[in-house]
Formats: C-alpha cells, structure tokens, sequence
C-alpha cells in the first residue's frame, strides 16, 4: 500500500489560512489503511482545525467527505454537486489522490494533508515498513524475495557494503542492512550459489529516471 | 457515603474507558467543555484485557493534539479507580475541576 505522513497542524492551518469553506476530502483505500487520511483521520483533522480557528475567533466551515478512491475520475465525480460550495479542497490522499482531484476540478484550489511517504506493508498495528520504490524492473528472483532497491540505503545491487555492522546499515542503527536480510534469506532457501552471481548494472529508464511512467493495456480500453 | 464534588463535572458512561475514541474526546472540547478527564479501572484490573491501558494511550495521543491545537492538552486527563473507590472519584474531580478552573475557560469558548 502507499504509506503517508499526516502534515503538521501549524502548516495545514497556515495552507488554509485565508479559507473559510473547506471541503476536507478522505480517502478509503491506501492512506485508511495506514491510518493517516481515512474517515476517521478526516474526522479528526476537521475536529483539529475548527477547534484551532474557534480558538483565534476565526471560525471555519469544514465538510468532512470520504470517497472510495481519490485516483479514478467515478468516485471524484461523486463531489461534484457540492465541491463548489467549498472555496477549497483540503485532500487527505497520496500524492496521486490530490493531484487528480486537481485535475478534475481545475478551477478549485487543491492543498495536500499529508506528506505522501512509501510504498509498503504494516508491520504491525500501527507500524508501517518500506518495500517497494516502484523501479519498474523487479529482481526480487534473484534476491531471495528481498529488494536491494528498497531495502539498501545505497540501493546496491551486489552487496553489502562495508558500512554493513552485525547484520544493521551505517545509516541508522534501527535500520537492517537490505544485504544481510538478502544473504541471511539465501540461505534459508539453499541458494546461495545466486549470490555468487553479478548482478548487472540496472536499467533504470524504467524508473523514474525514464520520465513520468504510463501503462496502456488497449484491450481495456472503451 | 454522601460524598460531595463539583456539580460542574457531568458524566458520560461507557462500558469501558476502551470504548473511548480521540474523536469523542475531540468532539467534547468541539463542543465547548473546559476539561475532560478518563476514570478508568486499574491498571492490569480490566474486565476487557486492554481498555484501559489503549485508553491512557489515546489520552496521550489527543493530549498532543489538544497542544498542536493550542488547547492546552493538560486540560485533558486520565486517572485509575477501582469501582468501588468512590471516594477517590470525588477527590479526582475535585482535582481536575481545580486544575481546570486554574487555565480558565477553554479558549474555544471564549470567543463564541
């Protein structure tokens, strides 16, 4: 899932200083998961920002509404009877969520509520972990399942490297070294023979290095 | 036991200070009140396991949220009594009612 982090409150409040209408916009999939804008986090946020503006005597309206998805244009449709009611549209989506509802209401100021983060896995409840960088290119069959782009702060594809310190990366005590997950995994599978093996200098045109990314399966297509 | 405290304290029952999410606790301040305090059973005493301990952890939780908003989140508190502990009850709102009437009213409410 794509992980994100809530905004701080003192930046949100200064984004919609000028506002008094705020249409606060959830988000059912990804960022409910991960506890940060769903309709709980919109509640919440909402709750925040009235009782700050009531505290300065400059009270605001905000509609708190939580669409399914904000990344596919059936459910951004379904605030178009009211989003213009609303001098702007606070969304609490990934990147990918506010920057869409942007696009479907081009005459609306759009402002982010949270800072979108990684993709990646709940730990456990209330923990979230990076996985994926979304390269384009997956190697994971030759890494035992682990990814060396995500997982490695170098993003090496044959390591470790000497900052790697019993089995944690230079970079962050707290932090495990990708390489040694990598190896340790190897050898629960009996295929260490594979780390023997170069692994190539990556093309990464199909990354983000390539441009912005776009996928067509014409057989889908209306 | 005839016990006397502030008849400014009103309170709202819950099966358990589990059931209590930030967002009631939130809405309360919304709505105008000048504090809110959690009376919860003892701690490793809860008939539910957890409840109360997930509770001091969300009144932590919105504490930080009450200060982020400029509320004064020690206006927010949560205190362990046992059922039986009536006495103690009475001495906890008396205490948050002190502490409470000390930061004056909530700066929501002022300006309404």
């Amino acid at each position: 899932m794509i992980v994100a982090n809530r905004k701080s409150l003192e930046e949100i409040l200064e984004m919609i200083r000028p506002y008094k209408k705020i249409l606060l916009l959830g988000c059912n999939e990804c960022v409910t998961v991960c506890a940060v804008g769903g309709q709980r986090e919109v509640g919440v946020l909402a709750s925040e920002l009235r009782l700050s503006r009531a505290k300065d005597g400059d009270e605001v309206e905000i509609k708190e509404h939580t669409l399914e998805r904000q990344c596919d244009y059936e459910y951004l449709d379904q605030i178009r009877p009211f989003a213009g009611d609303y001098e702007v549209l606070l969304s609490m989506a990934c990147g990918a969520g506010v920057q869409y509802v942007a696009e479907n209401y081009r005459t609306k100021l759009v402002l982010p509520a949270v800072n979108t983060t990684f993709l990646g896995v709940t730990l456990e409840q209330g923990v979230w972990s990076e996985r994926c960088q979304g390269c384009g290119s997956c190697i994971l069959d030759k890494t035992g399942g682990i990814c060396p782009i995500a997982r490695c702060a170098k993003s090496l594809l044959n390591g470790p490297c000497g900052g790697s310190s019993e089995g944690k990366c230079e970079v962050d005590k707290e932090i495990d070294c990708g390489w040694q997950l990598i190896i340790d995994r190897l050898k629960e599978l009996g295929q260490m023979d594979r780390y023997e093996e170069i692994i190539p200098v990556k093309d990464w045109t199909t990354a983000r290095d390539g441009g912005p990314r776009k996928r067509v399966r014409e057989d889908l297509r209306l | 036991m005839r016990l006397n405290y502030p008849s400014n304290v009103k309170i709202v029952k819950v099966p358990c200070t589990g059931r209590v999410d930030i967002l009631m606790i939130l809405r309360a301040f919304e709505s105008g009140v000048d504090g809110v305090f959690l009376a919860g059973c003892l701690e490793g005493e809860c008939h539910f396991l957890k409840g109360n301990l997930r509770a001091k952890k969300r009144v932590q939780y919105v504490k930080e949220l009450l200060d982020e908003s400029g509320i004064d989140g020690s206006r927010l508190d949560m205190y362990n009594m046992s059922a039986a502990a009536g006495q103690r009850f009475a001495e906890v709102a008396r205490e948050m009612t002190q502490r409470v009437r000390s930061l004056g009213p909530s700066p929501v409410r002022k300006k309404r």
